[in-house]
């Protein structure tokens, strides 16, 4: 099987089919219960899901970021986008620029379900996503030695591998590790959508020369790609708020009417959407440019991106909040704990300043 | 925005750009500089669409058939942007873009043969007689009557009553208007869609000035005015049907490719008021971070327009895009004037002759802009469109 349209539309089919089937949204993604085991085997076994942007060359099927985006704005809509966006977007990005038969045959293993990477990259002290990490990456003998601290890594509970950003004397880089090397720890937690997440303790990890993936390039590649993906999967999300906003519009009666006959909720209705339409069409266009794009092209329309999905998670969000009343702010409701997800991509974006900081640099490269 | 041109494609902007550097004078980009409002001033903006229509080029989005040129999307957004980046002046829409494609859709053949040519090549210039005095956003409760008639001169509408906001009905050889022929039921009802000439006796224009100074809009009197019945669209007292088809199209154009163009001139204003350094650094840092917010918005709008023009070509409908659009297009557009004012400080408040005086231009442009989000349909009036849609799905 290669990617293609058809192909597209019939996964992305499957694929929410086999959700509805599967999740519950009346406890998805609720904070105050056990989490949820992620949704990881299934996409290996029964959807085939993992490979889609992956190459053909280890078992993949070629449809590159844009596919993966596709199956990330799907899971948006279940609150489960994690561990896919870490493992198979970012971690199979990285994996794929290394080049080597190591890294390729973790990625046959990643298609099959049989490992699973997490993008470990934000430190606990880190304003902005693009500050250059501290965790050091040393010569030690023969090899190298790895030290710092990496915070609320996303899928990290039950990773079987850390793709790690860190610094040596040359600049950024980006190793992967297995999770069981000595002197990396998890200390487990989670994040305020209730997802699974772990604080990365790294104390003189031993990493071997073919654990090297890449340098400073590919460091602003992934953070680029990870971005993007949050984009994806928050389209997903915010479909959804607005879809059960609408629903709930039109039910709720209380001055003897229904909501939606109430023109001042009419426009904030129809502001949240067009918030939402923009954001959707700006994702869109960039991830049909961003594998042709260079370097400085690529971060100013993906921080063009984040921009436009912050602004529309900031008007859904808090507008689909607002329209449900008291309820909204409750862990029963399904609206609140999306509002609550499209809060969490905002914050894991960076500040807005950051990414206008970066636009405007990038759009003034003569300063 | 991330474009990769494909090597037609390229070629195809590469001609536009070879045409505009070859045809457009320089009294025609100061014209097209100095546009403050939706269009560039008569006569420039007349003789520009003149020059487009040698090319062939001046109604590019009309059926094949009748004199358009087929193009993409992305031809279509191309050729936009390289007219804008070239300051060309903005051609008038109310022939080309707002009657001519009711005349295709409901004209008969009698009367596209009339009228087509003239708006493709330029000889005619079109006025929009829509809002009247006591009808602007509820624009279905309008009042000028149209009462038909047969005499020895043959069958005719006498008109009476008044238009109002009616763009460059000074300049104008025709008018394409909306008039009441019957009462009915609902406001709807009786309303007939008419052309006609504008040298007819009994038709008198007041000009109206505007706070920026420009005198654009006109108030338009009709006395007995006799208007041929060969000036019907469609059927009569069906005419709502059509100005509903037509507010589609007034509302569909593209606002990105202008926008970017005066994003960049934004940006050169900016370049020069900080260029002697007295400015607080926290005062260049606020504009340009207000200046990146702008583009970003200027990339999600132009993604939604391709977007838009690509699902059309697909056949799909989307029936609140020409109201987002106009929503977000006029808003953008107010939002780069604010910032241009910013940028322009005190100095905007000279009323300046200079041709080149940015500041004065700044000022201008606000003024003008408020017109944005009123013409056209208000845009609280186009938030309801889309809620409308969103929850009764109409």
């Amino acid at each position: 099987m290669t990617w293609d349209a058809d192909t597209a539309e019939a996964l992305r089919d499957s694929l929410s089919r086999w959700l509805a089937d599967h999740l519950d949204l009346s406890v998805q993604g609720r904070a105050d219960r056990p989490p949820a085991p992620p949704v990881w085997r299934a996409l290996a076994t029964e959807l085939g899901l993992l490979g889609v942007g992956l190459p053909e060359r280890v078992g993949g099927l070629g449809g590159g970021l844009a596919a993966q985006l596709q199956v990330l704005r799907t899971l948006g809509g279940w609150l489960t986008a994690e561990p896919y966006a870490g493992a198979a977007v970012v971690g199979g990005a990285a994996l794929q620029a290394a080049a080597t038969p190591q890294a390729d045959a973790l990625l046959a293993r990643l298609v099959a379900g049989d490992a699973r990477p997490a993008f470990a990259h934000l430190e606990p002290a880190a304003r902005t996503l693009h500050q250059a990490p501290r965790c050091t990456l040393r010569r030690d003998g023969g090899g190298w030695r790895l030290d710092g601290r990496k915070a609320a890594v996303a899928g990290a509970p039950g990773a079987t591998h850390f793709v790690v950003t860190a610094v040596d004397e040359a600049g950024p880089v980006v190793v992967c590790l297995a999770a069981d090397v000595p002197g990396l720890a998890l200390e487990a937690g989670r994040l305020l959508d209730g997802s699974e997440a772990a604080t990365l303790h790294l104390d003189a990890v031993p990493v071997a020369d073919q654990a090297w993936l890449g340098g400073a390039a590919l460091v602003d590649r992934l953070l680029d790609t990870a971005t993007l993906a949050s984009c994806a999967e928050a389209l997903g999300v915010l479909q959804r708020l607005q879809a059960d906003t609408v629903e709930h519009l039109r039910t709720r009666q209380q001055f003897g009417q229904p909501l939606a006959a109430f023109q001042v909720l009419q426009h904030r209705l129809a502001d949240l959407h067009i918030a939402r339409v923009q954001a959707e069409a700006l994702t869109w266009a960039v991830a049909e440019g961003f594998e042709a794009a260079g370097a400085d092209e690529r971060a100013l329309a993906v921080s063009s991106a984040a921009l436009a999905v912050d602004r529309a998670c900031r008007a859904v969000g808090q507008g689909a909040v607002q329209l449900h009343g008291a309820m909204g702010v409750t862990e029963e409701l399904a609206a609140a704990r999306f509002a609550r997800r499209a809060l969490q991509i905002g914050l894991q974006h960076g500040d807005r300043l950051h990414h206008l900081q970066r636009c405007d640099r990038l759009l003034h490269p003569e300063r | 925005m991330i474009e990769r041109l494909r090597p037609e494609e390229a070629a195809f902007r590469d001609e536009v750009r070879a045409f505009v550097a070859a045809r457009l004078t320089p009294e025609l980009h100061e014209a097209g500089r100095r546009t403050a409002g939706i269009f560039t001033d008569y006569p420039a903006n007349w003789q520009w669409h003149r020059i487009l229509a040698e090319r062939g080029w001046s109604v590019p989005h009309w059926p094949v058939e009748h004199g358009g040129t087929g193009w993409t999307p992305l031809q279509h957004h191309l050729f936009a942007a390289e007219l804008a980046a070239a300051d060309a002046p903005q051609v008038a829409p109310m022939g080309p873009m707002m009657v001519a494609p009711v005349l295709i859709a409901f004209g008969t053949p009698d009367q596209q043969r009339r009228w087509l040519p003239g708006i493709r090549d330029g000889s005619d210039y079109w006025c929009q007689g829509y809002s009247e005095p006591g009808a602007g956003s509820d624009l279905a409760s309008l009042q000028c009557r149209a009462v038909r008639g047969m005499d020895g001169d043959g069958d005719h509408f006498v008109l009476d009553g008044s238009k109002i906001w009616t763009t460059h009905a000074h300049h104008a050889s025709h008018m394409f208007a909306l008039v009441r022929t019957a009462r009915g039921a609902k406001a709807q009802q009786g309303i007939s869609f008419l052309c006609f000439e504008m040298a007819l006796p009994g038709i008198r224009v007041r000009p109206i000035p505007s706070t920026s100074g420009d005198h654009e809009l006109n108030q338009v009197f009709f006395d007995g005015v006799r208007v041929p019945a060969t000036g019907l669209i469609g059927e009569e007292n069906q005419g709502w049907t059509i100005a509903k088809y037509l507010l589609q199209h007034e509302r569909g154009g593209s606002w990105a490719p202008r926008l970017r163009a005066r994003w960049r001139r934004l940006q050169r204003a900016l370049a020069a008021a900080l260029a002697d350094g007295r400015q607080a650094c926290t005062e260049h840092m606020a504009l340009r971070l207000a200046l990146a917010e702008l583009h970003s918005r200027l990339d999600a709008l132009q993604a939604l327009e391709l977007a838009t023009l690509r699902a059309r070509e697909r056949g799909e409908s989307d029936a609140v895009a020409p109201s987002i659009g106009k929503l977000l297009g006029s808003e953008l557009k107010q939002h780069l004037t604010e910032l241009h004012l910013r940028i322009a400080g005190p100095a905007a408040a000279w009323r300046s002759a200079a041709p080149d005086d940015d500041a004065a231009f700044a000022a201008s442009a606000w003024l003008n802009d408020r017109a944005a989000s009123i013409y056209a349909g208000t845009n609280e009036v186009q938030r309801q469109l889309v809620a409308n849609h969103l929850l009764r799905g109409t």
